[in-house]
């Protein structure tokens, strides 16, 4: 009885874990040679890199008040984005959650509409958005309310499936409606959850939005684009600091309230 | 009897509504909505119009340049630079992970420290810093992707190797085993599946930044994308932006399923 357990051969040699490395290195490989990986280059080049990262270490605190104007614009930019993606996040994410909705069509066409949105880099967004609205905030906040509409829908439906069902049957034997029944017993349920992912999605949008300028889509990002067209790495590192100082302090601020919410 | 509410109790709500309403009143005085161009309503008829007409003749024309090509060439820097960047975090993240209980963390603390602000440091501007040390293409996109990855990698990693279970590490150091046989047989074992799992994790990340970074000439789809957005030649945008649909899409898909074997 008490014998060792015979392991066959496919794991007694690890076959699956060599193929499994074998085809990731293979990959790998493939990948260097397509994108024409290049250690010597790096090497030669990385006094390039150093040399601008130096300049960084010295940073032009002079334009400091330069960047409080834009810096303030981002935050604007996202709250606005936030707002506008949330409100408009809230009935497409009743429509996709499984036990309100159980047309399965319904559901399925809204979750690919909405898988479709997130698929798009907020970058991306940005470059087309600044086509069609013109430079300037404006396109900023587009794109930040199509980004966290994609993101927000789903985290909301995820939260509207797990809410207890209780109240949802005591609403609809009492005769409501099905506008009644979303508003009276499914809200309340998710209010919390709600706001806890609102605050989220805008520490997200405030990270995204610092580079949105880069394309011209306001905020931050554009004294990043200005300041690297010009060389200027002393005011990039300021850029760069003002922004690492506005996320730290939005992600403790959202933080702190999130854990009240709970 | 009824229970008296505080002034708290009883206003709190009322007093965060006008509070975020405060906010938010202040937040649209800071953008001018008249900042939309007097033709926009044209464009938009003309992105439509070029949307449900595609380029399709863009997909493969055999010259590299082609969409095909391209995606595949951003697929290749998201994989090379995701994981290079997955090698190099581990080391970092073994720096950052606080394993011991009590006291200061300084050791942890730094390495939490370095990863935010190796997370926090834009993406673009890393690629630009990489394309003026090894000139413009897709080796500047490699080496963004796998730097900027090592500041969430390392962070997620080390967040592993804090929630690991320490008993089988005990069991070693009780039998006598070393510190380098509790890396060998319980830590690393420990560890691997969720690392595996976060990459791909990451790689899914990794692929859409790839498909961006071509906008300031780190290689990729975002090189033609960018010119063709710039020249309004939306039959061609809207053939890039559905490729990157497609690809982002089998991407997700192909990494949620390998992920969900993994647990």
């Amino acid at each position: 009885m008490n014998t060792i357990p015979k392991k066959s051969f496919v794991q007694k040699w690890h076959v699956k874990a060599i193929i499994w490395t074998v085809i990731i290195l293979a990959l790998f490989i493939a990948s260097c040679v397509m994108t024409g990986v290049d250690v010597g280059a790096f090497l030669t080049g990385f006094n390039q890199f150093m040399q601008i990262f130096y300049e960084m270490l010295k940073p032009d605190w002079s334009y400091v008040p330069f960047t409080i104007q834009p810096i303030i614009q981002t935050i604007q930019m996202a709250l606005i984005g936030t707002l506008i993606g949330s409100i408009v996040a809230v009935p497409f994410s009743v429509l996709a959650a499984r036990n309100i909705v159980t047309n399965t069509l319904v559901r399925g066409v809204i979750r690919f509409i909405l898988n479709l949105v997130r698929t798009l880099p907020d970058l991306m967004l940005a470059a087309i958005f600044v086509a069609v609205v013109g430079i300037g905030p404006m396109a900023g906040v587009l794109t930040l309310a199509i980004f966290s509409f994609g993101m927000i829908s789903k985290l909301f439906y995820e939260a509207i499936e797990t809410i207890d069902m209780g109240p949802i049957e005591a609403l609809t034997a009492a005769g409501a409606t099905k506008t009644q029944v979303v508003w009276f017993a499914v809200l309340p349920q998710v209010y919390n959850h709600f706001l806890s992912y609102f605050l989220y999605t805008f520490e997200i949008n405030v990270r995204a939005s610092t580079i949105l300028g880069y394309l011209g889509a306001g905020g931050i990002g554009e004294l990043l684009q200005r300041s690297l067209g010009q060389f200027r790495y002393d005011r990039t590192a300021i850029v760069v600091i003002g922004t690492f100082i506005v996320v730290v302090v939005v992600d403790t601020l959202s933080n702190q309230l999130r854990e009240r919410l709970q | 009897m009824t229970i008296k509410k505080t002034f708290w109790q009883k206003y709190e709500a009322w007093i965060w509504a006008a509070v975020f309403v405060l906010i938010y009143i202040w937040a649209f005085s800071g953008i001018p909505v008249t900042g939309i161009q007097a033709v926009a309503g044209e464009v938009t008829k003309s992105i439509l119009n070029g949307l449900f007409h595609p380029d399709f003749s863009y997909v493969y024309t055999g010259d590299g340049e082609d969409l095909v090509s391209l995606l595949l060439q951003t697929l290749a820097i998201a994989f090379a630079g995701t994981l290079a960047s997955a090698i190099f975090s581990i080391p970092f993240a073994f720096w950052a992970a606080r394993t011991k209980k009590g006291g200061l963390h300084v050791t942890s603390s730094t390495g939490k420290l370095f990863l935010t602000i190796v997370r926090t440091f834009p993406e673009i501007v890393m690629a630009i810093m990489f394309i003026k040390a090894v000139g413009p293409g897709p080796f500047a996109g490699v080496l963004a992707v796998s730097f900027h990855s090592i500041g969430m990698l390392g962070k997620l990693f080390a967040e592993a190797v804090e929630e690991i279970d320490r008993r089988p590490a005990e069991a070693i150091i009780a039998a006598g085993g070393t510190q380098f046989d509790v890396l060998v047989h319980a830590t690393i074992p420990a560890v691997i599946p969720e690392f595996i799992s976060l990459t791909l994790y990451r790689f899914e990340i990794a692929v859409r930044s790839a498909s961006i970074l071509g906008l300031v000439g780190a290689g990729g789809i975002g090189a033609p994308l960018i010119f063709a957005i710039g020249t309004r030649w939306w039959p061609r945008v809207a053939i890039i932006l559905l490729g990157i649909i497609v690809m982002v899409t089998v991407i997700d898909f192909l990494s949620g399923y390998l992920r969900k074997k993994l647990v």
